[in-house]
């Protein structure tokens, strides 16, 4: 009997709404804060009030008395504990000891110096408090420039951020001492590499230990880590033979969770009369915080390596200064090196059109490397696998109609109003990474499982947590399987359960971990083709729409009869094993470069400073794109967090290492109603180095967008001779260069 | 962020509610401040009565020529009650200035007002609406004026024991327009400034205006100076940029990380100008 080939629907590509959103939006995720467990205690920690201290003396006494009190473990207490890692190694990189709890010395507001473990949170919080511990404070150093001699150049702060995911931190350890077993939840980017490091923290084999990563609430980085809380709350759960709970409060977030930026940037430019760039040169002062942690000091050679931007020098020139401050250690945050670069270059690429009075989008068009010199090697060591960054510019400058708008600022500028146009045109190192080039392995993996039922189910190494890869992993496998997106099922975040993998950070989830699903895929087709082909008996088939076709007579099998008789194995294809799974750790040859170009317009209100931002066009080069929807989400948020840094948010420490913006009373995350219209456009240029052509997008808006507001905001203020504002740009900033300069 | 341990109660009558605060309970009605205070453990309170529980307190009514605002009155209530935006429209456009939507659904005029949060937005209006505050003892009741009432930073008239009860503004007729202007901490949505402004025009001169202003200083207050400087004038930008440049007068600002002392001072001034010229348009 001759069939037709069923056209089945595809869905990569489509505006797919993400699967995961149902249990989010309705509230039956589970994060860390739901795991509850019978017998369960609380941890609370007490932290050290001072930024540098000696302590002299600890008292416990009251605490361990205290109501519902189990235990208190002071530094002094906890044995056979390792450091807390920093995972990378530079030849003479100092690297201080940074044991779990404080023992003589505390080196940051924050400093964890003790625990309280009892059988109600609530008790062991007031616990806590009867704690007294002699301190003898010492001076603390915040500004990482008052630790060095002085500089006088070009300079150029980026500005200590707090990652602020809307879930904190928070481990539960379960300890089951007769199986030799610690289950611990942690909400983390990188649940293997943290089983890894865990476990060698607390001397334990690493295949009796179980990280679980439910659903995580954000990270932008600062769950790509490995904390003193993760050991501290399995050591106790270790001890006491009990599961424990640690929730870290808001307050804790703000002081004890890495902070991302922190630069002081001095940067030089050269060019030719006619704007031709020929180098650029930096001192990068990198306040490194208090000890480094697991990223800490790879942040800043992100910085460098994205240092000539898209523009075609091999003159870059760059010393970095790691300076340790009494302040929380900073580490990856969004974009984690490139926002810091981009911004740098941004700015000074601006400075430059303006000392040659040329048009900041002519200086661009000018120096960028162009489409026929791909693969760009740079003077940083990176080879470009594909641009063209010329037609998102132009795109830019069409949809905000750029010429009409400077005609428009002319005539304003005679009415003496302050209206700005800013271009940005940035760069990025996504898909981290090739192996060689990161700390812990760059690859992915990912294992697909057909059930004899022709249920598909896939495990990624990833770590989706809010990225959609529910969604556009399932997009995949449905389009390579020929079967819907409700057959599918994506499982992430369980070392016992998923194979080991890196996690989810620099964007690389979809580029590295889809493309390691795509291989498995291509690995699985072929067995389902082997099979089908034995059931129809024709050497001469094809899988399409979810069956194996016989091209002669037109009968087919379906997914579900072959996923059946490959577990049934009444007949087995020759050299074929029974069942249906694969799995690929795969090695990606390059990083992904995306670009893009982002205009900003402002208008600035003369009278008060404040900044309104008029129009907001994005176009941004992610490669191939799986889901419009989402990538429309990850540009929205980036450019978010960009206005967030651009506007708005700053962690400022006094001179004695105090966090003065701890609490959201102080420190100005952007809210929706901050937020300007973002008009989001795309170029497509695939990228040559993995299977789907995907480059990574989680990261584009936050690094396009804040060279874009500054350099719109001192295109404004141009005429009254303003040449850079560090940011953010608060309305009394901009009020005082109008009060000033005018 | 976990808050010391407190009785808690839902008084069922407001006789009760004054009896246990005569035992040295404290009142809690939105929680907007208190409860952040409370789990940063800056405010200990050891008992709570909760007024929000009382549920005949957040009525909004005109009786006797003005308007009467029940204490716990949520913001949102006052922001969408179309009362108040027909006959005291300054009180709605106040409310919707106030934080985000989620401190509007929770947080009430009362407790606000109460708090006397130096920065908080009502202030500025109830100053320049000559408001009266009804506050209730557990023997007596009494009736205080604004100027009386906004003692100190996060100190007014009430006294121990005393709840606010009810706010009552008058109605202005159609001669008379109103504006609050605002500048926003980012982060917490409160005033940096707010200016009030309640004008009054008779035959092209101005015969009445009243200014509020929060933010700048320990209290919200009247910017005396200004309003007679307004009196008799015609409204020309000159009269009104000289009666705005005597809002911040003798008043020693506030400094902080959001804004120096200066940039309030200019910010009144330029938000009171502001307020003063969108009121004037407003008169119908």
């Amino acid at each position: 009997m001759a069939t037709t080939t069923v056209k089945t629907e595809t869905f990569v590509g489509k505006r797919i709404r993400r699967r995961e959103d149902p249990r989010l939006i309705t509230g039956t995720a589970t994060y860390v804060e739901d795991v509850q467990m019978p017998g369960m205690h609380y941890a609370v920690i007490l932290r050290s009030p001072h930024a540098a201290a000696r302590i002299r003396s600890i008292d416990t006494k009251q605490a361990v008395a205290a109501p519902g009190v189990v235990c208190v473990f002071t530094g002094k207490d906890i044995k056979g504990v390792g450091a807390v890692p920093c995972g990378i190694a530079m030849p003479d990189l100092r690297v201080p000891p940074h044991t779990i709890l404080a023992t003589d010395r505390v080196y940051f507001v924050g400093h964890p110096i003790a625990v309280v473990v009892a059988r109600d949170r609530y008790l062991a919080r007031d616990a806590a408090d009867l704690i007294e511990v002699d301190y003898q404070v010492l001076p603390a150093v915040a500004d990482p420039e008052k630790a060095l001699a002085k500089v006088v150049k070009q300079r150029i702060v980026s500005q200590r951020l707090v990652p602020m995911a809307m879930e904190t931190r928070g481990v539960v350890a379960e300890w089951h001492g007769a199986d030799r077993q610690l289950n611990l939840y942690t909400s983390t980017q990188i649940p293997h590499l943290v089983r890894t490091l865990v476990a060698g923290m607390l001397g334990l084999e690493e295949n009796r230990m179980r990280v679980i990563a439910p659903e995580v609430g954000g990270g932008f980085g600062s769950k790509l880590n490995v904390y003193a809380e993760e050991a501290l709350t399995g050591y106790v759960s270790m001890k006491i033979q009990k599961p424990v709970k640690w929730i870290e409060s808001r307050r804790e977030n703000f002081t004890c969770t890495i902070h991302g930026r922190g630069h002081v940037d001095f940067y030089e430019i050269a060019a030719k009369r006619d704007g031709t760039i020929l180098g650029i040169k930096l001192k990068l002062i990198q306040d490194v915080g208090a000890y480094h942690q697991l990223l800490t000091p790879l942040i800043p050679q992100l910085s460098v390596l994205m240092m000539p931007g898209l523009y075609n020098t091999q003159n870059i020139r760059a010393d970095i200064v790691g300076v340790f401050t009494n302040c929380v250690p900073t580490d990856a945050y969004r974009g984690a090196g490139r926002p810091e670069a981009t911004h740098g270059i941004e700015r000074m690429v601006d400075m430059l059109a303006a000392e040659l009075q040329m048009d900041p989008a002519e200086i661009r068009l000018k120096n960028f490397v162009t489409k026929d010199k791909f693969p760009y090697p740079t003077a940083t060591g990176l080879v470009y696998d594909s641009g063209d960054y010329a037609t998102p510019l132009k795109k830019a400058l069409d949809l905000v109609g750029y010429h009409k708008l400077r005609q428009e600022q002319a005539d304003a500028r005679k009415q003496s109003k302050y209206m700005g146009i800013g271009i940005s045109t940035y760069g990025e190192i996504c898909a981290i990474g090739p192996s060689p080039a990161t700390p812990a392995g760059g690859w992915e993996s990912a294992t697909v499982k057909i059930e004899p039922s022709g249920k598909v189910t896939i495990m990624t190494g990833a770590c989706p947590h809010g990225q959609g890869e529910e969604t556009t992993f399932a997009q995949i496998a449905a389009d390579e399987l020929g079967v819907g997106l409700d057959d599918i099922l994506v499982l992430r975040g369980d070392t016992a359960v998923v194979q080991y993998g890196i996690g989810t950070f620099g964007s690389r989830a979809t580029a590295v971990g889809g493309s390691a699903l795509y291989y498995a895929l291509q690995d699985l087709k072929a067995k389902i083709k082997k099979f089908g082909a034995m059931l129809l008996e024709s050497e001469d088939v094809t899988l399409t729409g979810g069956k194996v076709i016989c091209n002669k007579t037109g009968n087919s099998k379906s997914l579900q009869e072959i996923a059946g008789a490959t577990y049934r194995a009444l007949k087995l294809p020759p050299n074929t094993e029974p069942g249906l799974m694969a799995t690929r750790f795969w090695e990606p040859p390059n990083f992904t470069f995306p670009f893009g170009a982002h205009i900003v317009v402002t208008d600035i209100d003369g009278e008060t400073g404040q900044i309104k931002i008029r129009r907001y066009v994005a176009v941004d080069d992610c490669g191939n794109i799986l889901n419009p929807l989402i990538v429309d989400g990850q540009v929205h948020g980036g450019v978010a967090q960009g206005l967030g840094q651009a506007l708005w948010e700053q962690a400022v420490y006094d001179d004695n290492g105090q966090l003065i913006t701890g609490e959201l009373m102080d420190y100005a995350v952007p809210r929706s109603h901050m937020m300007p219209w973002i008009e989001s456009h795309h170029t497509c240029t695939p990228s040559p180095v993995n299977p789907l052509g995907v480059k990574g997008v989680g990261e584009a808006g936050t690094i396009g967008c804040s060279p874009a507001v500054v350099n719109s905001v001192v295109d404004a203020l141009s005429p009254l001779g303003v040449r850079h504002i560090d940011m953010p740009l608060t309305p009394e900033k901009i009020w005082k260069l109008l009060a000033t300069k005018n | 962020m976990i808050a010391q341990k407190f009785e808690y109660t839902a008084p069922k009558s407001l006789d009760e509610a004054l009896h246990l605060l005569a035992s040295g309970a404290k009142p809690i009605a939105g929680g907007m401040s208190l409860i952040p205070m409370m789990k940063l453990r800056l405010a200990a309170p050891e008992h709570l009565v909760d007024l929000r529980a009382l549920k005949d307190l957040s009525y909004i009514r005109e009786a006797g020529g003005q308007l009467h605002i029940g204490a716990t009155a949520s913001h949102y209530d006052v922001e969408s009650s179309a009362l108040l935006r027909q006959k005291c429209p300054l009180l709605t456009e106040t409310a919707a200035a106030i934080g985000d939507v989620q401190v509007r659904n929770m947080g009430t005029i009362g407790g606000s007002v109460a708090h006397a949060d130096p920065a908080a937005d009502y202030p500025a209006a109830l100053q320049a609406l000559e408001a009266k505050f009804v506050l209730q003892g557990a023997k007596s009741e009494r009736v205080v004026g604004a100027t009386d009432f906004f003692v100190d930073a996060f100190t007014t008239a009430l006294e121990p024991g005393e709840i606010l009860r009810e706010v009552i503004v008058p109605i202005d007729d159609a001669r008379t327009g109103t504006s609050y202007q605002k500048m926003a901490q980012p982060a917490s949505g409160f005033a940096i400034v707010g200016v009030a402004a309640r004008v009054r025009q008779n035959a092209g001169k101005i015969s009445f205006a009243r200014l509020g202003i929060t933010g700048l200083s320990n209290r919200a207050y009247r910017a005396s100076a200004s309003e007679k400087a307004l009196e008799g004038k015609s409204s020309t930008p000159a009269d009104i940029q000289s009666a705005a440049a005597l809002v911040a007068q003798g008043i020693d600002a506030n400094s902080d990380l959001h804004a120096s002392a200066d940039y309030r001072r200019h910010l009144a001034v330029v938000h009171a100008s502001r307020a003063l010229k969108t009121a004037l348009s407003r008169i119908a």
